[in-house]
């Protein structure tokens, strides 16, 4: 994730394991039950909504997170479900209105599974990070 | 020391010619015998530069495509192995590549992959643990010598790795950026979908050639022959994101019933595609997807007169045609490939 955050408090929370872990247990329902409501978050543990015209890319049963694939149906509609808008076409569209909308054309690397179910804010608070690709 | 199988002349050797390039997809084995490939190889073989393997085409069970592939191998024409992410983890995508490069196959056709509702086997658990962008990434970072862990490839494999991209398919106006994506991932070549739109196809051009992409990468388009009214229909309806106007359906579909007409209809259409993609500027040449009709493949070469680069660069210096023209061509297409080598 692009969002800065202090190297200091980095430290703190990577530090005081068992205090992150208890913020872990406090802050994970709250953020799924605001982010699943709002953007359909799936939990990934690796959030890149603001990367993706707060579009969450989890909810593309290809899970694609680098844009579309090339099965979008001509109505913009999913192929493999044909009853929801394409999760990129949707992005796309929001990404433009954002002050930040070059940020879609960041290449995201590859998801850390093992991190799927956690919390995304408290791992950047505590500097958790994905794989950056060189 | 065992030696890989390789082509007289590989892709990129037909890329840096500067000469227009084909290639060609062909079938997959869809059965143990490796006959079915090699006949299907032999038939486009002396047309093309090189040939597609795809995977699991539209989520139906094949021949693995590295298997396939190395089968063209063999036969003395360079093969483009496509890898989808729908089936395989990184790790099996990793030791694909490596087996692949062992077989003497390096051109790598990264794919994200049809979804498998539209196949055979839509109970199958979705994979995608990558995505088509990330492969290509993690393709040039095994041939830089390192697993996505991080560690050492000793030695590392020579791949060649592409890319696709769909201009017929929302959204429309990230589609060169999405191609742009690729290219800075470290895609190599780009292989279109199926052109049957020239106009939409022809608009993405522009701002590919905006972004100046056409610069940095070899771009194929697309092309492919239909066989008869009834195949185009189910491409229009049922194939996701491909587009066939009505007016190439009407046609085929005013071709009639009988055999050697529609399909010389098919073939027809094809070649005006052809012909007219030939008028758009920052193509490097046509890939041919003939979609289980390999025999239309020598017919459709003869009337777009589509040579392959290798013939014509032997060609030429048989001749005596200067080789400086080649040459400009050559760095005008090198230019972008040798900066994403370095």
């Amino acid at each position: 994730m692009s969002i800065p955050v202090p190297a200091p408090v980095r430290g703190f929370f990577r530090r005081h394991t068992a205090l992150t872990r208890a913020l872990e247990i406090l802050v994970r329902p709250i953020e799924a039950l605001s982010k699943k409501a709002v953007f359909g978050c799936k939990m990934c543990g690796q959030c890149i909504l603001h990367e993706t015209g707060m579009t969450c890319p989890m909810g593309c049963p290809k899970t694609l997170r680098n844009g579309p694939c090339g099965g979008v149906r001509m109505d913009g509609r999913c192929e493999v479900l044909p009853e929801m808008m394409c999760v990129w076409v949707k992005a796309e569209r929001r990404s433009r209105w954002l002050p930040w909308r070059g940020a879609i054309l960041k290449i995201q690397p590859a998801l850390d599974w093992s991190r799927k179910g956690s919390s995304a804010w408290v791992n950047v608070l505590a500097g958790r990070r994905g794989k950056e690709t060189s | 020391m065992i030696r890989a199988v390789r082509p007289a002349v590989s892709l990129e050797e037909a890329f840096r010619s500067g000469l227009p390039v084909v290639t060609c997809e062909i079938a997959s084995g869809d059965g143990a015998d490796p006959a079915d490939v090699i006949r299907r190889a032999r038939l486009v073989r002396d047309h093309v530069d090189a040939v597609n393997v795809p995977d699991n085409t539209a989520g139906v069970a094949h021949m693995a495509a590295w298997a396939a592939a190395a089968l063209v191998a063999r036969e003395g024409v360079d093969p483009i192995m496509h890898v989808t992410c729908r089936d395989r983890n990184r790790l099996a995508l990793q030791s694909d590549l490596l087996g692949a490069a062992a077989m003497g196959v390096r051109n790598i056709l990264c794919l994200t992959g049809d979804h498998m509702v539209h196949g055979d086997h839509p109970d199958a658990k979705p994979v995608f643990d990558l995505d088509s962008l990330q492969l290509v990434h993690l393709a040039t970072l095994m041939r830089r010598g390192r697993y996505l862990s991080g560690r050492e490839i000793e030695p590392a494999p020579d791949l060649f790795p592409g890319a696709t991209e769909n201009p017929f398919a929302p959204p429309y106006d990230f589609r060169p950026l999405r191609l742009q994506k690729k290219v800075e991932a470290g895609a190599r070549f780009i292989q279109t979908q199926i052109t049957f739109n020239v106009r939409r196809f022809s608009e993405f051009m522009g701002r590919v050639r905006d972004l100046g992409l056409d610069q940095k990468v070899p771009i194929l388009a697309g092309v492919a022959p239909l066989r008869s009214a009834r195949a185009a229909r189910y491409m229009r309806e049922r194939v996701p994101g491909m587009e066939v106007p009505e007016a190439v359906v009407r046609r085929m579909e005013q071709a009639g019933g009988e055999r050697a007409r529609r399909e010389d209809e098919g073939i027809r259409i094809c070649v005006e595609i052809i012909e007219q993609l030939r008028e758009v500027p920052g193509l490097a040449g046509f890939h041919l997807m003939p979609i289980h009709w390999e025999e239309a493949v020598a017919e459709i070469s003869a009337r777009a007169r589509l040579r392959p680069a290798r013939s014509l660069a032997a060609g030429a210096k048989e001749d005596g045609t200067p080789d400086d023209r080649i040459e400009a061509t050559r760095d005008s297409l090198i230019g972008g490939t040798r900066e994403q080598r370095a």
